[in-house]
Order: structure tokens, then sequence, then C-alpha cells
């Protein structure tokens, strides 16, 4: 990168994006551990913040994302409210779905989020359904939208990652196909249970364009994206993205990930955190530490204000429990 | 008109497909007319695009029509036979069945999942099963179970049209099966059909069991017996109050399945009523067993008209 023609508006945004991320995941395990408040497990992505904020400011509000049970910060960089999401970890009316889905099952379709997945890999059929529904459509009525579909690298080894992938290519879909490699299976190593030479290797295979880059630098992540968006709304055909990453935290809020080995996680924050990275490249770009320091504290108020909204917010109503099962025989109506 | 069980179906989709642009169907080697000829000269008519093939590959079936849903169209998914949607099993219960819900009512899965089901001619254990009463359990889902050509009609039409995802089990053993068809008429999903009227005791049934004791109805009328037939044509809603309307005037009741009798719906039918009224009745399905090739052995295990007939003359002692 020539620091003359640094792009320092953009390198600003996707460090306010991270920061944000990382607020509202170390907030809701405050939340979790100390007052007890989010209830069920929560999959942070602490570490893993650069690939949303380099990728999703690429897409328009109405493009599609998938994600899964490790999404908040895909929906948050989607440009979800932290506070529905807040409410809905902790299981309160306003919440993304009502206090029905919790974390692993949020949803925002007004920002053309469809949805977390407490299942992996599951989200990778879905995806290029969405993607295939947008192809019929555009022959209906017109439709340029594009679909990102992401998921870990636990999720190469379930056969969704096969039929997604093969789905998207055979029927030629306008889906971009993200595998964020946080190298953890849940808490089991990923290379230890993968066979052969992985994400983007088993991606080529099925004739699907595939591009590697360093997850945790935003700027690589946001130059690469920028181009493979940009082609795809184009082609309206399938890539695929492996970017490599790291899971600071463990597998759920409460995993203290002692299967690690000792030192890599640490080793791995002071080698590659992708907001310290993000800083650092901002500084070198003439960014002021109070500059800096001013963008950490804006995320921490941020969801910290959320959280206290959260907190005081009322628990759905009770009637609200048979809503939106079904139409036909819904269990508000029926006698079971 | 007369149609076959096939025809009808046929005909309901591409008159829905014809009103709404967003009406597709997807599955393996729909473009040659599907396996059992139910989508014969569709492709001619809608196109690759509409009446899509698809790889052999029922997750991502299942998986990518229910993304195609949520963003607005309005899939018809084939599954071949019911045996192999199993293998689509996630898709259909952790994802279609419960994504209204757990997004706080924000998407829909207007779907129509298509599952030939049913005892066909020395299948064997992996192309004959009846399991209706697994989908009839999980919340979220429509279960048609479709007896008639003029059910096979109206009751598709019916389906494409309805906001929720609709388990579709067409019965194999009647694709050529013939019948009158009355394109008006309009029996809602969820209301049960009296297929025959009498009323010594009522026999509730679905699918091709249900004309199974139909015959018998027919055949114990010369002993002066009265049979009435109650066709639920839908397991979930299933018309409570025809059954409980019935056997309130007779006091007896059948429901035979040729699904297993073990957890099967048939249960549910005779609790709910012996909860609500003093009955005598009676459960009549398959023995908790395997489905075999040989005839003679796969005959083992179905219910019968004569069964039918028997356990109604016995019950009306």
């Amino acid at each position: 990168m020539s620091q003359t023609n640094y792009d320092l508006a953009r390198g600003r945004e996707m460090l306010e994006c991270m920061e944000r991320i990382r607020a509202f995941e170390l907030t809701a395990k405050r939340a979790a551990v100390d007052e007890q408040l989010v209830l069920g497990a929560i999959h942070l992505s602490v570490g893993q913040e650069a690939i949303p904020a380099g990728l999703m400011r690429h897409l328009r509000t109405d493009d599609l994302l998938l994600s899964t049970h490790r999404g908040h910060g895909h929906t948050l960089a989607k440009g979800a409210p932290a506070e529905a999401m807040m409410k809905e970890l902790l299981g309160r009316e306003g919440g993304s779905c009502g206090g029905k889905g919790g974390s692993m099952h949020i949803a925002d379709f007004g920002v053309g989020m469809l949805g977390a997945n407490g299942v992996v890999a599951a989200n990778i059929t879905i995806g290029a359904g969405a993607a295939h529904g947008i192809k019929l459509l555009d022959k209906i009525r017109g439709d340029d939208r594009i679909c990102v579909d992401v998921f870990g690298d636990g999720a190469i080894n379930r056969g969704p990652f096969l039929e997604g992938l093969n789905w998207a290519g055979v029927f030629d879909l306008p889906v971009l196909f993200v595998c964020e490699d946080n190298r953890y299976s849940a808490t089991t190593k990923t290379s230890d249970m993968t066979a052969g030479d992985g994400a983007a290797a088993r991606a080529r295979s099925f004739g699907i364009v595939t591009h590697e880059v360093d997850g945790n630098d935003a700027e690589a992540v946001t130059d690469l994206t920028a181009q493979i968006v940009a082609r795809i709304r184009e082609t309206r055909r399938p890539e695929f993205l492996h970017a490599k990453t790291y899971r600071l935290d463990g597998h759920t809020y409460f995993d203290p990930a002692a299967y690690r080995p000792a030192g890599e996680a640490e080793a791995e924050a002071q080698r590659s955190d992708p907001i310290m990275r993000q800083r650092s490249v901002l500084a070198a770009a003439g960014m002021s530490q109070d500059e800096l320091t001013a963008i950490h504290d804006a995320a921490q108020a941020e969801m910290a204000a959320a959280l206290d909204e959260a907190r005081s917010a009322p628990w759905p109503d009770d009637a609200t429990v048979f809503d939106d099962v079904q139409d036909l025989g819904s269990p508000a109506r029926e006698a079971f | 008109m007369k149609m076959t069980y096939a025809e009808a179906a046929r005909e309901a989709l591409a008159e829905a497909m014809r009103e709404d642009p967003t009406v597709w169907a997807v599955g393996e080697d729909l473009g040659r007319g599907g396996v059992f000829g139910q989508y014969k000269g569709l492709r001619e008519e809608f196109g690759e695009d509409r009446i899509s093939d698809a790889p052999i590959s029922e997750a991502g079936i299942m998986g990518a029509a229910f993304g195609a849903a949520m963003v607005g169209t309005r899939p018809v998914v084939e599954m071949r036979f019911a045996d192999f949607a199993l293998c689509a099993t996630d898709e259909l219960v952790n994802q279609i069945a419960k994504a209204r819900f757990m997004f706080g009512g924000q998407s829909r899965a207007p779907m129509v999942i298509r599952k030939p089901m049913g005892l066909w001619r020395s299948s064997a254990a992996q192309h004959s099963q009846s399991l209706e009463s697994w989908y009839a359990h999980i919340p979220g889902l429509v279960v048609a179970c479709p007896s008639t050509p003029q059910d096979n009609y109206s009751m598709m039409k019916q389906a494409v049209a309805c906001d929720d995802p609709v388990v579709y089990l067409e019965h194999k053993d009647i694709w050529l099966s013939e019948g009158q068809v009355d394109r008006a008429e309009n029996l809602p999903l969820g209301k049960a059909r009296i297929r025959r009227e009498g009323g010594d005791v009522t026999v509730v049934s679905w699918s091709q069991a249900c004309n199974l004791a139909v015959e018998a109805a027919d055949a114990l009328k010369s002993d002066g017996l009265g049979v009435e037939v109650i066709d639920l044509r839908t397991l979930w809603p299933w018309d409570k109050d025809a059954v409980m309307e019935s056997v309130g005037r007779t006091g007896r009741l059948i429901v035979a399945h040729e699904s297993v009798q073990v957890g099967g719906f048939g249960a549910e039918v005779v609790a709910y009523v012996a909860e609500r009224m003093a009955v005598k009745a009676r459960r009549l399905g398959a023995p908790r067993s395997l489905i075999a090739y040989a005839p003679n052995l796969e005959n083992q295990v179905r219910v019968t008209a004569d069964m039918i007939a028997d356990a109604a003359r016995e019950i009306c002692q």
C-alpha cells in the first residue's frame, strides 16, 4: 500500500466496523458472564472482524447474506442495528427476532440478512438457493442482487458444502461463498479432521473461481472483495473466498479453549489481531492516537448503551409464543 | 372431467404456473416428465428454468428451494421417493419448518414438498415407506395425503397457493387410477371428506388406505352395516370436528393407515377422541416391521380392504 494513495476514510470505516463488532462481542460476553443476562450459548467472532469489515461494505442493503452460529460480526457489518441484536441475545421484546431465535438465529431481512444458522454448513445450500431465487426473479422483473454465504472451516466436511457449491456451479448463480477459516471445528483442530488440501482446493474442483486471502488484513480483504463483488454483480457467476483467520476466543463464550496449544492464542493476538493491525495501518497513514482511541471508545459506548436498552427491555409477551409457527393449523387456534 | 391421479396434479401445477410466474418446480429428472410422468409436458410449456432438473442431491434441492422461497419464489420440490427425502431431513425439519418462527415472522417458506410414498410393487424397504406421521409431528409443516384424482388436483392447487410449507405425500400405487375431477371444487386443506356415509362405525383414513376403506364400506353395505368413511386428506391440520361429529353418532372408531401402527397418526386420532368421549376404538396399521421385496412377504405387512371390513364387523358386534 502506498501511503500517498492510501484511502484514510475507507481504512477508518473498517476500523470502526471492527471495533463495533469486537465491542458487541465483548459486551455480550460480559453480559453473559457477569450478569447472566445472555441465557443461551453465544459464539464470538473475536479476532475474525476483518472479514466482515472488509467485505460487507461492498454490498448494497438489498444484497443478501447468510451466516453461521458465529454470525454477529457479519450481521452488524451488513447493517443490522446493534440494539435489536443485543435484545435478541437477551431474549427481549424488540429483539431482531422478537426473542424467538436468540444469537444463533439472528436475522434481519430489512438489511438482507437471511439468518444465522445453528446447524453447521446448513446455510451453504440455502444461500445458493437464495441466489437461485434472485436468478429466477431477474427473468421475471429484473433483479441484480447478489448473495454472500459465509461458513466456517468446520463446514467444509459436511455434505451441504458439496451440494451447495455444485448447485451454484451447475446453475450459474450470483453467490460469493466465504469460508471463514479460524482453524477450529468447534473444539477440534480442523486440519486433523480434514483430508486433502482443504477449502480452496475443494472449491476449485467445482470449477468455481477461488481466492485466498489473509483474513486478518482488512485492507487486503476489502481490496480483493471489491473486485469479487463487482465481478459477481456483472457475471452472475459464483466465486469462492477462503479467508484465513484465527478465533481468539473459545467455541462458545464459556469455552476456555484449553485444548489449544499453550500460548497459541496469545501469540496470534500479538502477531495478527486484525484490529491492532488496522490501527497500525491508520497510525502510519497519519491518524492520531486520540482519534484511534475515540473510535474505540465510541464503539464501546454504543454497545454499552445497546446493552442498557436490552437490559431494561421487557420479556416478549407470552402470547407471542404461538405466533409465526404456521397459518394452517396454527397452534394459536388448534387444540393439541 | 376424467383424469388420472398423476394427471390431476400435473394439471393443477400447470394452472398454478400459468397464474403465477414465481411458481417453479425442481427435482431430479423433471425435464423428461418426472419419474412417474407427473410432470409430463410441463418442460415444453414452461422451460428449463421453471421445470428444473436437479443433481441427485436431495439436501441441495431442499436447501436451495428453501433459499429461493425466502426471496420470494414459490418452489415445488420433487423428492422422487419419500424415502429419499430423508436425505434432506435437516433442511426440512430444522430449516424450512422453523425459519418463520425463529426469525420472528420475517420470512416464509411457501413451498410444496412432493414425496411420493407407499407400497408400490416390490420396491422393498427403501422405496415403499409411509412416513406421514413423522411430518405431522413437526410444528411448522402442513401435511397433505391426497387419495383421489379430485384431491390431487384441488389440494395441489391449494398447496401451491399456501404460504406454509406443505409436505405433499402422493401415493405411488395410484398414479394411474382415474376419477372425475371438478376444477371448481374447493374443499380447503384441513377439511375432511366424507367418502361414504353410515351410522354404525366411523372409519378414519387417508391416502391409498382410504380407498381400501371405501371398498370395505361398499362391501359391508350388502350386509346391512353402515360404515362412514372419513378421508382426512390432511394430517396437519386434521379435521377434528368432522371426526368428532361422526363418532358422536356411531360411537365406534377405526383408524386405518398403511404406515406402521406403532406411533402412527391413528394413535393420535384415537387418543384425541377417547379423551373427549366414550368410544369403542381400534387401530389398523402395518406391523412395526420392514417392507420386503418378494410379493408374498410384502403382502404380510399390508392393511387390506378385507382387514378393514373384518375390523368393522368385529367392532360392531
